[in-house]
């Protein structure tokens, strides 16, 4: 299972948060403040998994932006990468060639679209399409909103 | 002109944020979202942001606040508020309006409204439960995405005892009409059961048809439940095996919508979460493995495109091909896989490659053989990650003779290492390698050393413990004792002479008990000059309070004459006013000790460590005290966790379920079993700090099993042994295995070998053959390709059990050789005649002394209950001895127990008084009763007969006796237990014993529970060990049907064992020495081979192979059962090296 997915920038601002276990405010703050030390201070071409306390972190790098995850023992490290992968690939396929500015000001968005992909520390749905369609769906209730419509085209 | 400034400003924010798309079409950088960022990345300085950002908060606060703002500007707010907190201010205020956001917007504003409760608020904070009515709403709503929103919400955070409120919604939504709500239900209800399983538990048939599911979304959904599920019980899915291999089996096959493809590859998220599912069923299970090898192989082919995914998928399949019951040709292609990981130029996958190295390394050692040079680039790899993971790798192939090398590594480690998690995981490691194999007294004191200045005050506090244990305790040779006790104190004398100062806490603490307790060994070292270093460590600024009673408390063990007098008497000026009570107290026994050598001689009494302290456990000696202070009135005393419950109870509906439960530390908690009173006071003892100390001691405890003790009695024996494998390493023997060669042909194509090799090359391959030294030594064994435990685990596991059983192995020891042929006879005499054996019936004179032979043999059982005793407290005994003052009760009840025995057996049943039992133990006893027991060896059966003496006055009522144990299967033979137990007499219970798990030594622990006349109910504990070998008995079988047996089982092991060399043939004599010990039956002997067979009690046999190769025996074991081949091997070993 998934413990948390954090979003920062080179200069370790976080960008995006996710926590999928309970954990207290304080306990919150201590974990970013370790991730962005510790994952800003690997070398290039280091591997891309580390170590914290009992959970293994994985993470990546995608522009200016550092995508880092922490998994449980027993989770499969590359498997993390392509989870990883995948939420770029969302996100790239909503903003279209997204950058960080896309998140920066968009970051509510950004959070619906882990949402569908990403439940309870698990995967929920990991086909593009259906991710996309959902999310488009849903927005396009700003323009007109009409439920029945949407409805039709969410769930076919 | 003026114009077209003002065009491009407003076309910038698009600009920035590459506005391209229908979804970024509403950006909102125009909005005040936009100027808060920007305003925001303009700043220089700290401080100003924080500025900026309070005067954001106080804006939004103010609007949130009034009545007028609609829901949309709301939305808006609450995006402005997220975006604060994220950046680490705290927005508290716009808690309750996000949920109200949620609660009254529309569906867009809604979803806003989840998104910020799900930032803001914690499962516990109490501002939730004002969200359970808008979630109940909303799960009822007609419109999906409210279903959607609120069921992702639920999944997101939700109060645990809330659930109920909830759960019938979510479970109806399981039959929803539409798969992502399904999907969506599945996983909520996969997150209740993460949190609360027990509400779940009637929902699991529901959970089958989500796995039936027509969607393969939902499907894949309720794996993650049933993974949870498996994990936990196995056993209780076998069935479901045939569906997920078949499942599996179409997904890899590409029978799934593309839809589910990740980068061609089909669904490899399910594919993986059945791998997982799979290699939990098959474990130890190979009916259940067989059913999946087809599909593993299958999926170990298909994965072949270089891409991450699929080597995910690969790791996978590898790791659950060595997790279920092996099978050649899979562990073939596996470790083939492995390779290919170690060996990649990418960095992800070789450290995945070691990481599966470790997973499988225990069971084939040769594949690190073939990998080492890679394992050597790794241990000089630039990134510490992957340094760490091959340390990590070599932990796991340790043995004797590397372990210097390794051991150096690992503290080289340690030295660049600044994680604290790293520091202490990699000390415990160390020490632990320390104490196993350690190779002479110097190593493993100044490795120590090392561990301990290192370590600091973070490592675990059973380090230091069993360190100490270790030293006082001894091992079997007192020389040894004295040598390594005495390089203890030479080192720590330096040491102190050196910089103290620097040293850490615990480490002074060791050093000042060690000192105080051996610096006397050392002649010429006057006791005067040890107490002015010790004295010196008094007056440093950084030495704790705990630390300097430790001091004082050595000082008070060496204090002697008149120097020490005056010296004794300056501290206590100087202590004597301190406000630490227990230090001023250290300071005044000091000083009156220090004044009267004879009480010091009898309160401290020298080389005295290793003696057992007795404890009255059942803390009766305050019983006086309790009833006085109960009949002036005073409350009754509860356990902790009964307090607990009833404060649960009290409260209608607790709104902190986790708090509450939290306080109740490891220490209070086992004092509720008055067990740990003991504990308590010695480790209060120990340091006088006791509300903290005994919770440390608590959590020791926990620790103390096999592993600490090992290197004690048979960590000299190793170093013989290790001698012989290096010797066969070395000379590679005919017999060696394909896959040995397969490992030596790897290492010499890595390498230019035949060339002159280059420096550095030189040097890794001296490290190489330093580190690698002693792993392949049973290579022959792997002739079947199948996994084996290793040598050294073998050795290992056998010595962790010979050494928790102690001293007392030695004393069986002595008497075995009788024992087994009196075994013998009574098998013969009381058990069926079919028994071939050269033995007639017993003549009536042997039968008395029949029953006291095998009584005496298990004085073992009564030796190890004492140990139990001695090791449970979980503090060295030594210490707690120093600390007599407190708790000097007399060994009161050491003997009378043995004339017990005697009037014991008059109790035993009459059927089997004429039968020979094992000594008659006690088991525990409080005020009112004793417990006592033996086990008495029928041909069919093992029984356990339990006395329980009453020796008060009164009678007791509601005798209650429960048994529990892994290994064994425990029946109660006596028809209507016996209920109470009159006054001055003995009631017998009798339990037939059958072994469910084979381990060398079985045991049982049980509790005896009573009510007393006054009706307070009393419980008891006991244990109870016995060998395996109480359970094997001779297998008659023809050398054909030997033949058929053989092919038709699986589990197997082989070992070298010892070779008897008594004059006549070595074979021949081995093989009876066994047979007389162990109760085995000899089938045939054929030149250098003899085939021999046994059975356990129940029935399930156990084959050996012997064959006299090259000055030892070679033997070979098989059985359908798992360990049986291990156990015997081990009783095997043992009754040779007693001979």
């Amino acid at each position: 299972m998934m413990r948390f997915l954090l979003l920062f920038s080179r200069q370790g601002r976080l960008r995006l948060q996710k926590w999928f276990t309970p954990t207290p405010e304080r306990e919150k703050k201590k974990i970013i403040r370790d991730m962005t030390t510790m994952v800003l201070a690997r070398k290039p071409r280091s591997c891309n998994f580390l170590h914290w306390r009992d959970l293994k972190i994985v993470y990546k790098r995608y522009a200016s932006l550092y995508f880092c995850l922490a998994l449980e023992d027993q989770d499969n490290e590359l498997l993390a990468l392509e989870i990883l992968h995948r939420y770029v690939e969302l996100l790239d396929k909503y903003f279209g060639n997204v950058c960080e500015l896309d998140i920066i000001f968009n970051f509510e968005k950004a959070y619906f679209i882990l949402d569908e992909f990403l439940m309870g520390g698990e995967i929920q749905e990991t086909s593009k399409q259906i991710v996309n369609r959902s999310i488009e769906a849903s927005d396009m209730l700003q323009e007109d909103d009409n439920s029945d419509w949407y409805e039709v085209e969410l769930f076919g | 002109m003026s114009d077209v400034v003002e065009k491009t400003l407003t076309a910038l924010p698009s600009l920035l944020s590459l506005d391209s798309q229908p979804g970024s079409g509403k950006l909102s950088s125009t909005s005040k979202l936009g100027n808060l960022i920007r305003g925001i990345t303009e700043l220089t300085s700290k401080h100003e942001e924080e500025k900026l950002i309070q005067r954001e908060l106080s804006s939004i606060k103010e609007q949130v606040a009034s009545p007028n703002t609609s829901m949309r500007q709301m939305k808006e707010l609450m995006v402005r508020a997220i975006y604060c907190e994220m950046l680490g201010y705290e927005a508290s205020f716009s808690y309750i309006h996000a949920i109200k956001l949620a609660q009254q917007g529309t569906v867009l504003e809604k979803r806003v409204g989840y998104l910020a409760v799900s930032l803001f608020l914690n499962e516990s904070h109490e501002l939730l439960l004002l969200l359970v009515n808008t979630v109940l709403k909303d799960l009822q709503s007609t419109n999906l995405i409210e279903v959607c929103m609120a069921l992702t919400v639920v999944s997101q955070m939700f109060p645990k005892d809330m659930i109920p409120a909830i759960l019938p919604l979510v479970e109806e939504k399981l039959t929803h009409p539409k798969e992502i709500i399904r999907r969506k239900a599945v996983l909520a209800l996969y997150k209740f059961y993460l949190i609360a399983p027990n509400q779940v538990q009637h929902i699991h048939n529901k959970f089958r048809k989500a796995l039936c599911d027509k969607d393969p979304g939902v499907m894949t959904a309720s794996l993650h439940i049933y993974l949870q599920m498996i994990k936990e019980n196995p056993e209780g899915y076998k069935d479901l095996t045939a569906s997920f291999v078949t499942i599996l089996k179409q997904v890899v096959g590409g029978k799934l919508p593309m839809d589910f493809n990740y980068h061609s590859v089909p669904a490899p998220w399910l594919q993986i979460q059945l791998l997982r599912i799979l290699s939990l069923l098959g474990k130890d299970d190979q009916s259940t493995s067989e059913m999946m090898y087809e599909v593993l192989d299958e999926s170990l082919r298909r994965a072949e495109m270089n891409h991450n995914i699929t080597y995910a998928i690969l790791y996978e399949c590898v790791k659950s091909i060595y997790t279920i019951h092996p099978k050649a040709e899979l562990l073939e292609k596996a470790a083939k896989c492995i390779g290919n990981f170690v060996l990649s130029p990418k960095i992800n996958l070789k450290y995945l490659g070691l990481k599966a190295l470790t997973y499988v390394v225990q069971q084939d050692a040769n594949l690190a053989l073939q990998h080492q040079l890679t394992i050597i680039e790794c241990l000089d790899h630039s990134d510490l990650v992957i340094k760490r993971e091959t340390l990590e790798l070599l932990f796991r192939i340790t043995n004797a003779q590397n372990v210097t090398v390794i051991v150096e590594k690992m503290l080289e480690f340690l030295r660049l290492s600044k994680d604290d998690y790293t520091t202490i995981d990699l000390v415990g490691k160390v020490a632990e390698l320390a104490e196993k194999y350690a190779p002479d007294n110097e190593w493993f004191i100044e490795t120590m050393n090392t561990v301990f200045s290192l370590g600091g005050d973070m490592m675990q506090p059973d380090i230091p413990n069993s360190f100490l244990r270790l030293l006082s305790e001894g091992f079997d040779s007192t020389e040894e004792d004295r040598q390594l006790r005495l390089f203890a104190v030479d080192s720590y004398v330096s040491l102190l002479q050196g910089e103290p100062g620097r040293l850490p806490q615990r480490f002074l603490q060791v050093i000042s008990w060690v000192l105080g307790e051996y610096s006397h060994l050392r002649e010429g070292l006057e006791p005067a000059t040890t107490l002015r270093l010790l004295a010196k460590l008094l007056d440093m600024k950084h030495t704790s309070s705990e630390t300097k009673s430790w001091v004082l408390l050595a000082m008070s063990k060496l204090c002697e004459g008149p120097d020490c007098v005056s010296l004794a008497q300056e501290l206590s000026e100087r202590h004597g006013g301190s406000l630490d009570t227990v230090l001023r107290q250290r300071v005044q026994e000091l000083r009156h000790l220090s004044e009267d050598a004879e009480l010091r001689a009898s309160v401290l009494p020298r080389d005295a460590a290793q003696e057992p302290l007795e404890v009255d456990s059942s803390l009766s000696f305050l019983d006086g005290f309790v009833s006085e202070a109960l009949s002036a009135g005073a409350a009754p005393y509860k356990p902790p966790h009964q307090r607990q419950e009833e404060l649960a109870q009290a409260k209608a509906l607790s709104l902190e379920p986790y708090g509450l439960s939290l306080p109740i530390s490891m220490s209070s908690c086992s004092l509720a079993d008055r067990q740990s009173p003991t504990l308590l006071s010695m480790s209060s003892g120990l340091s006088g700090n006791s509300t903290d100390l005994s919770h440390k001691g608590g959590s020791t405890t926990l620790k103390l099993d096999g592993v600490k003790r090992v290197w004690g009695k048979d960590g000299y024996l190793a170093q013989k042994e290790p001698v012989e494998e290096s010797a066969q390493v070395e000379v590679p023997s005919p017999l060696c295995s394909p896959s040995r060669q397969g490992g030596a042909d790897s290492t010499h194509s890595q390498t230019p070998t035949p060339t002159p090799t280059p420096e550095p090359e030189k040097e890794k391959q001296q490290l190489a053959s330093s580190l690698f030294v002693g792993l392949g030594s049973q290579s022959s064994v792997c002739l079947m390709g199948k996994s084996e435990q290793t040598p050294q685990r073998f050795r290992r596991k056998a010595k962790g059990q010979g050494s928790s059983s102690g001293a007392s192995e030695q004393i069986s020891n002595s008497h075995y050789s009788t024992q087994s042929t009196v075994d013998n006879l009574l098998c013969n005499n009381l058990l069926d005649s079919t028994v071939t054996s050269d033995l007639a019936v017993s003549t009536p004179e042997q039968t008395p002394q029949l029953s006291q032979e095998v009584a005496t043999t298990n004085g073992t059982c009564d030796a190890e209950q004492d140990l139990i005793e001695e090791t449970d407290p979980g503090n060295s005994p030594s210490l707690i001895r120093a600390n007599s003052t407190v708790t000097a009760d007399p060994p009161a009840h050491k003997d009378p127990d043995r004339p017990k025995d005697s009037c014991l057996s008059s109790h035993l049943p009459a059927e089997l008084a004429g039968l020979s039992h094992s000594e008659i133990i006690p088991l525990c006893s409080s005020q009112n009763l004793d417990l006592s027991a033996c086990h008495v060896q029928k041909e069919d059966a093992l029984l356990l007969v339990i006395f329980i003496e009453n020796s008060s006055d009164s009678d007791i009522e509601q005798m209650l006796l429960q048994t529990e144990s892994d290994e064994l299967e425990v029946s109660c033979v006596t028809d209507s237990p016996v209920e109470a137990v009159r006054s001055l007499s003995v009631s017998v219970y009798q339990y037939s014993l059958m072994v469910k798990r084979p381990a060398a030594h079985v045991a049982l622990a049980g509790t005896a529970s009573y009510q007393l006349p006054s009706g307070e109910s009393q419980v008891m504990q006991f244990s109870y060990r016995l060998p395996l070998t109480s359970f094997i008995r001779p297998l008659c079988v023809s050398t054909e049907e030997y033949g058929t047996l053989w092919l038709a089982f699986s589990q197997d092991t082989k070992q070298n064992l010892a070779l008897l060399n008594d004059g006549q043939d070595p074979l021949t004599a081995t093989l009876d020495v066994l047979k007389n010990k162990l109760q085995l039956h000899v089938v045939d002997i054929i030149g250098a081979e003899g085939i021999v067979a046994c059975r356990l009690l129940q029935g399930q046999p156990c084959l050996m192979h012997c064959r006299v190769h090259a000055g030892s025996l070679a033997v070979w074991l098989r059985s359908p059962v798992p360990d049986l081949p291990d156990c015997l091997l081990y009783h095997c070993q043992r009754a040779l090296q007693e001979h």
